[in-house]
């Protein structure tokens, strides 16, 4: 909240984009909250497979829970920036945005690969591996812009550093911690929700 | 409000929206968990003759 505050009331108005650049300020955190959460899934995907404690299996899952709905969150600002910064709503041209909708479709399927086997050691092995694989995409997505360069996407942070003012990289990096925090929060709940309901379930196997 | 307001409202609105629909999904969530955990309670008593 704060950080939408400080983007709407001092920030100043982009230039060449005016009042839709401060889609920015929602847009790339949830984009960057999306592959944090991918990239932490993966992480416990590898301690899964590591360590082999089953808590991290549950883990793994709930945070690509969390980056697929910050995923589709990215897509669909994106798609409202899009159309009235671009006047379209999606542009196949663009590898960025299609290199995201694979990585979004390639943990969608994280779902039905982990539901279509029997719960159990087998479905948590096969599940982290997959978890581990979408991990190279995320990279691969976020430089793949940089090194081909784009028509129309713009690109803000090279390796040179952000390219934008002082107030505004001050506004965008309070929205980042906000979301990263939101995202953090959201993680927590679903994940004792889910612990939860997996000491219920065995209870009442215990019970029966 | 112009075009550029009105599409910068909606991606707001979208998050807003997303938080909201995640929000009543919890409530209905615990709400079920609250009835399992009550089922339990009932079939444990049952079990032990309380």
């Amino acid at each position: 909240m704060v950080g939408f505050a400080l983007a709407f009331y001092w920030a100043p108005e982009d230039a060449d984009q005016g009042f839709s650049q401060k889609i920015f300020y929602l847009h790339v955190p949830i984009a960057l909250t999306a592959y944090a959460c991918f990239g932490w899934g993966a992480w416990k995907a590898l301690r899964l497979l590591w360590i082999g404690e089953r808590r991290y299996d549950l883990e793994s899952y709930t945070a690509i829970h969390m980056g697929v709905i910050f995923g589709l969150l990215t897509l669909v600002t994106g798609s409202i920036w899009a159309k009235v910064s671009w006047g379209v709503w999606w542009s196949w041209g663009e590898r960025q945005l299609v290199l995201f909708l694979i990585l979004f479709l390639f943990y969608s399927s994280y779902f039905m690969l982990r539901f279509s086997t029997e719960p159990g050691p087998r479905r948590e092995r096969n599940s982290a591996v997959y978890a581990l694989f979408g991990v190279v995409l995320i990279p691969v997505s976020f430089l793949a812009v940089r090194i081909a360069g784009t028509i129309l996407h713009p690109t803000i942070f090279t390796h040179e550093g952000a390219d934008l003012p002082g107030e505004m990289l001050a506004a965008f990096c309070v929205c980042l911690a906000g979301m990263l925090s939101l995202a953090g929060a959201l993680y927590l709940v679903e994940l004792s929700g889910k612990r939860i309901d997996a000491s219920l379930r065995e209870l009442k196997e215990l019970l029966a | 409000m112009t075009t550029s307001e009105k599409y910068v409202t909606a991606a707001y609105l979208v998050l807003l929206g997303a938080l909201l629909v995640y929000l009543l999904i919890i409530a209905l969530k615990v709400g079920r968990l609250e009835e399992e955990l009550a089922d339990l309670t009932r079939a444990a008593r049952e079990k032990l003759g309380g």
